[in-house]
Formats: structure tokens, C-alpha cells, sequence
């Protein structure tokens, strides 16, 4: 590895603190953007839910499966929101036209990603947390009965959303502006690959093989077969470990390729459209 | 020996597609010295500023800053470094005072509550402290950027028109600032501007620019002895658009 390389992966606490305390800082002085965290989240649980119960008292599979929307509502948002809760820390550098501040310090690349990442799951969590609090009280599904399935879930999710994220970001740095939509809208691709409403053996055959593929595929069948069937999958959960692993590396070598290739180009001067 | 430059451009050249931005350009800065980039719009000036805090890649060419070559060994310099420019913004929702803290941690000041204060007192900043930027005047944003330039006392600042879009007063304001910091730090300062007066009063030496290459290179004094002009500006549209068209306009 050579001494550029190893500059570039060394972390320096104090530098990650100070960009999550600049993201606080922004949530603080923002009742808007606290509001629009829970929002969504709140709205999407309802609906299903709501769906749900309607269906669950005219089909006994349903009832049977009591649960299974709503649980498969909310990992969802774990992936989606993970990945906007990145990707949205990150546009706000270039919405306040603060990115070229940024790539002037001594932060480092990788420094940034850590930063990012850390306020992904600190927006989820103000998002989430009254969230799954909501799916007890109106429908008397509690997420963290999940248990330690919970936490599998969610850190192979949570990968999946940041690899997505990171590669966003490198793509805002090399494109500017223009690809904001991008930040919005890639991780719907995923959607109906992963299978998050139903089992993957829906698809056709050649479809499926794509679905193996992706990470959450693997976190959704396991949540099926832990709600419906009581049994946790262990085997999938290290499976998708494995994947995201893979597409987490990939992501940061993407990430870093499209900053080189925004130098190249001029882009980190204008980070704009 | 003499002492090493605190930037060496050398031979550098920055081509977009097929537009060269910067042809060949090499100039040595001396530590503490104090320079004015001078050129129209597109003569490269921020393109060469760009590549010299390594924020774009040489097409070709070499910079080094404090002996550290940009931007392979960014990472050993860049605490001694800063920049500022009124096109790059600082976000508008946090205070002047959550802004500096941030700048400060990521620049590892030591002390930096009373490196604030003092920064704050000497740039009249200290009634805006708890203000969100975005409520400021032009001038105020331009005295909280200049801050932040300052936050980790630069070895080398870079200036991009530090005083564009100011009133007269403010920007004279704003240049006393910039020389007292230099006459107390020792820092070497490059100052990109479009503003003749503002390069005659702080800079020892000019450097002009047109079309992505050195045009001139020399200090006011024997800029003005040699173009035969009595202020820069003339000296600058007799390089812009040919030596003698300022006399003849005036005529």
C-alpha cells in the first residue's frame, strides 16, 4: 500500500467528532428537519399496519402472520432511512456550499464517510426509536421482541444502507448536483429485488439468482421465517454479512476512485450543478 | 542557503478536456512573503490556487507546499494551510461560534475557546458570536470566513478576492486585518484578487496571469517603472489587451 493510500484510511477521532457535532449542531437548530426524520417513518408504519389488520381478520394466513408487514415495514426503514440518513448529512455540505472548507482541512475522506455513517444511525434512531414505540401501541407489534435477530438484522441492513450511501456521495462529489435525485431514489431499485414483502421464491428463476445477491434479501427471508415460523436463520444472517462486506469495500474503493476523479475534473471547485 | 520556498510551482498545467486552464506556469513563494495572482476572469487564477491546496489534480507539473508535494502528501500540510473566498460558504444554520468550534476541532486547536475570543475580538466579531451565519451582512460573512482562514494560524493562507462584493470601508477593513495577521505570523499569503488597489497596498510582488500563463512577473514598484503606469490597473489592461491601450483610451 503506498503512503498516499495509508494517509487516506488513518482515523482521527477528534476529526469525526467535530463533523457529527457540526451534524448535531444542524438538527438542533432545525425543527423541521427532526420532524421530517419521524415523519415518513410514522405515516409508512400506519398505512401498513392498518393493512395489515384489515387483512389479518379475512385471511387466516395472515393471521398466522400477524406481524409480518408491519416488522417488514420497519426494516425497510431501517435500509432506506440508514442510507437517507447518510446521504441527506452529506448534501447538506453541498447545499451550504461548505464541501470545499471540507477537502481543505485535514479531514480525511475516510474520516468523512465515518462521520456520516455515525449520523446515519443517530437520525434512524431519532426517527425509528418512537417509530417501533408507535407499532406497540397501535398494533401491539414490539420490534425489539425480536431479540438478537434484531441485531443481525439491523447491522446487515444498516451495511447494505451505508455502501449505497457512499457510493452516492462519491458520485455528488464526481457529478455535483445533478445527481442529488440519485440520493433519493437508488435504494427503491433495491426494493422489489429484495423481497421485502414477499418470499423471494415470487420471482422468476432468473430474478431470484439476482435477489441472492443483495444483502437484505437475506435479512428479509430471515425476518419472515422468524415471525411466521419462530425460527431464526442464522445461516442467512452470515451470508449477507459476507455479501456486505464485499459491496461495503467495494463501495469505499468506488468512493474514492469518483474523489480522484473529482479532482481530476475540477468538480470539488464548483460542488455545485 | 536560501530557505526552502513555502510553494514551488513547477512547470504545472491544468487541462480541462481540451481547454488548458494553466500552461506551464512556475513561480517560487518565499516564507512570508505576500503575493498577488492578478488576471481577468478564466486567466487560471483559481484553478492554480485550487491545485495548490491539491483541491484539483495537475494535468502536469509539481507543487510543493512546505516541502510536501500537493496532493500526493496533502495530508502532511494541510493543518498549516487554510483558505479563504466569498464563493465558498460555511453553513448558514450554525452560529459563528458552533462554526469556529467545528473548524477549530477539525484543525486540532489547541485552546480553542480563547483562540476564538481572540479571533473573535480582533475581527469586531465578538456581538455575532451566537448568531446563526446566515443572518450576517456580506461583510460579517466575509469577517466570520476570514476567521476560519485564520482559526489554525496558517503557515501559507490562500485568498481567492477576499474583498469582492465589499464596500469600500469594510474591504479596507479587511485588508489591515490580513496585514497585521501576516506582519504578526510570518505566514506566506497568495492573494487571487481583481482588485489593483487592494494588490498594490498588501503585495510585495505580483504575479499576472492571462490565459492560463504567467504574463509578468515582478513587484508593483518595478511593475510601474516598466509598463511606464502610474497605478497597476493600467499596468494590468496594458497586459490584458496589449502594452499601451490604457494610454491611448485615456488620450
Amino acid at each position: 500500500m503506498s503512503a498516499y493510500s495509508t494517509s487516506v484510511l488513518m482515523l482521527a477521532p477528534h476529526r469525526i467528532g467535530a463533523m457529527v457535532v457540526r451534524y448535531l449542531y444542524l438538527l438542533r437548530s432545525s425543527w423541521t428537519r427532526l420532524l421530517e426524520l419521524i415523519y415518513w417513518p410514522a405515516v409508512q408504519l400506519l398505512v401498513w399496519g392498518f393493512l395489515q389488520f384489515y387483512i389479518a381478520q379475512n385471511s387466516g394466513f395472515f393471521a398466522r402472520a400477524s406481524g409480518v408487514f408491519i416488522a417488514a415495514v420497519l426494516m425497510w426503514d431501517i435500509l432506506f432511512r440508514g442510507q437517507l440518513g447518510f446521504s441527506v448529512s452529506f448534501l447538506e455540505e453541498m447545499w451550504s456550499r461548505n464541501l470545499s472548507n471540507l477537502m481543505i482541512s485535514p479531514l480525511r475522506p475516510i474520516e468523512f464517510v465515518a462521520a456520516l455513517m455515525i449520523m446515519s444511525i443517530i437520525r434512524l434512531a431519532i426517527g425509528m426509536v418512537p417509530v417501533t414505540f408507535l407499532a406497540i401501541g397501535f398494533f401491539g407489534f414490539n420490534l425489539y421482541g425480536l431479540g438478537l435477530a434484531l441485531a443481525a438484522f439491523f447491522v446487515n441492513l444498516i451495511l447494505t444502507s451505508w455502501a449505497v450511501g457512499i457510493v452516492v456521495a462519491g458520485i455528488l462529489l464526481r457529478n455535483g448536483m445533478g445527481a442529488e435525485s440519485l440520493a433519493w431514489t437508488l435504494m427503491f431499485v433495491l426494493m422489489p429485488l429484495t423481497c421485502i414483502y414477499y418470499p423471494v421464491t415470487v420471482l422468476p428463476d432468473w430474478l431470484q439468482v439476482v435477489a441472492w445477491a443483495l444483502p437484505p434479501t437475506y435479512v428479509f427471508e430471515g425476518m419472515r421465517a422468524l415471525v411466521m415460523e419462530h425460527q431464526f436463520r442464522g445461516d442467512l444472517m452470515l451470508e449477507a454479512f459476507a455479501l456486505n462486506v464485499v459491496y461495503f469495500a467495494a463501495a469505499v474503493v468506488a468512493f474514492l476512485a469518483l474523489l480522484k476523479s473529482a479532482r481530476r475534473i475540477g468538480s470539488l471547485l464548483q460542488a455545485g450543478e | 542557503m536560501p530557505a526552502e520556498p513555502a510553494i514551488a510551482v513547477d512547470q504545472l498545467v491544468k487541462i480541462y478536456k481540451t481547454t488548458a486552464a494553466v500552461d506551464g506556469i512556475s513561480f517560487a513563494l518565499a516564507p512570508g512573503s505576500i503575493t498577488g495572482l492578478l488576471g481577468g476572469n478564466g486567466a487560471g487564477k483559481t484553478t492554480t490556487i485550487a491545485m495548490i491546496m491539491g483541491l484539483v489534480l495537475p494535468t502536469s507539473g509539481t507543487v510543493r507546499v512546505l516541502g510536501a508535494q500537493m496532493p500526493r502528501q496533502r495530508y502532511q500540510v494541510l493543518h498549516k494551510m487554510n483558505f479563504e473566498s466569498p464563493y465558498v460558504d460555511m453553513p448558514h444554520r450554525l452560529t459563528v461560534r458552533q462554526n469556529l468550534k467545528v473548524f477549530g476541532r477539525l484543525y486540532a486547536v489547541e485552546d480553542l475557546g480563547a483562540r476564538i475570543a481572540t479571533l473573535a475580538q480582533q475581527l469586531d466579531l465578538t456581538e455575532f458570536l451566537d448568531r446563526p451565519v446566515g443572518k450576517l451582512s456580506a461583510g460579517q460573512k466575509t469577517r466570520v470566513a476570514l476567521a476560519k482562514a485564520l482559526i489554525n494560524s496558517p503557515q501559507v493562507l490562500l485568498l481567492d478576492e477576499p474583498t469582492a462584493s465589499l464596500d469600500p470601508d469594510t474591504a479596507d477593513w479587511v485588508r489591515s486585518r490580513l496585514e497585521r495577521f501576516r506582519t504578526e505570523r510570518g505566514a506566506t499569503v497568495l492573494l487571487a484578487s481583481h482588485n489593483m488597489a487592494e494588490v498594490e497596498r498588501l503585495c510585495e510582488r505580483v504575479i499576472i496571469m492571462k490565459r492560463g500563463r504567467i504574463e509578468d512577473d515582478d513587484t508593483p514598484q518595478r511593475l510601474l517603472v516598466r509598463y511606464g503606469r502610474e497605478t497597476l490597473e493600467d499596468v494590468f489592461l496594458d497586459v490584458a489587451r496589449g502594452r499601451g491601450y490604457a494610454r491611448e483610451a485615456a488620450q
